[in-house]
């Protein structure tokens, strides 16, 4: 295996924001990027989360695994506060798009229509999608 | 400048990987610098050394590993990712090394710009 390479980003808080595009049981994308969500508040990065096109369906109340097999992580969006990821973001057209309205959603939102949404990912450091 | 690349798609199945290895040799060729690739999802199959696409074809896994060992690039898998879909140190090619998610996050920070390869 390669040797290990360390950068050093001491004393640097940059701006993340994870956008998450897709429904959270038909592919692995919802999962593995929320781990990584976790883990870049851990770096304690300013961290946010956008929820748009079917990745609004990912914090959508009622979430039932128990026929699929799979794994129910959709409560993990709920500890995000305690990460301090506080800042979630989902775009409005998205949501009605999809018959939701905020009080369908497991955690507490801002809905944001695209253009402000775009505006704000023009805003970011860094962008990483799943 | 100071790239870092995300490939989130496995080889050959998607074209992110050979779009990332396009732009990570046209970057380093340009005289830049691409300080770490992060393999995630499905992309941590760019790492599995059992990978034998036909003689006629490109092979990806050695691509990688050698642009990484020629210009010092950094090509991480991560950790959970890779275990998940049986990418361990036994079946890792050369030049490829795991780690964790971490990985992601401080290249993020360190890069001027980092890019994402996939859907």
């Amino acid at each position: 295996m390669s040797e290990e390479v360390v950068f050093d980003t001491q004393g640097i808080v940059k701006k993340f924001m994870f956008v998450n595009r897709k429904a959270p049981y038909g592919t692995i994308y919802a999962l593995e990027i929320l781990e990584s969500v976790l883990i870049s508040a851990a770096f304690e990065q300013d961290t946010s989360v956008a929820f748009l096109d079917d990745g609004v369906f990912q914090i959508k109340k009622g979430s039932d695994t128990k026929d699929s097999g799979m794994k129910n992580f959709t409560n993990t969006y709920r500890a995000l506060a305690g990460y301090d990821v506080e800042k979630l973001y989902v775009e409005k057209e998205s949501l009605e798009a999809r018959g939701l309205t905020p009080e369908d959603l497991i955690v507490k939102v801002q809905v944001l229509p695209a253009a402000e949404l775009g505006k704000l990912m023009a805003e970011q450091d860094v962008l990483i999608t799943g | 400048m100071k790239f870092g690349i995300l490939v989130n798609e496995g080889p050959f199945n998607h074209q992110a990987s050979d779009s990332a290895y396009q732009f990570a040799k046209a970057a380093v060729a340009k005289g830049h610098q691409v300080m770490r690739v992060f393999f995630y999802y499905d992309g941590v199959n760019n790492a599995n050394k059992l990978s034998e696409p036909q003689s006629d074809d490109r092979n990806i896994v050695k691509l990688w590993g050698e642009l990484g060992k020629a210009h010092k690039i950094d090509l991480v898998v991560c950790v959970a990712a890779g275990l998940r879909r049986g990418i361990k140190e036994q079946v890792l090619a050369e030049g490829f090394r795991i780690s964790g998610l971490g990985q992601l996050s401080e290249v993020g920070i360190a890069a001027d710009r980092m890019l994402t390869f996939g859907d």
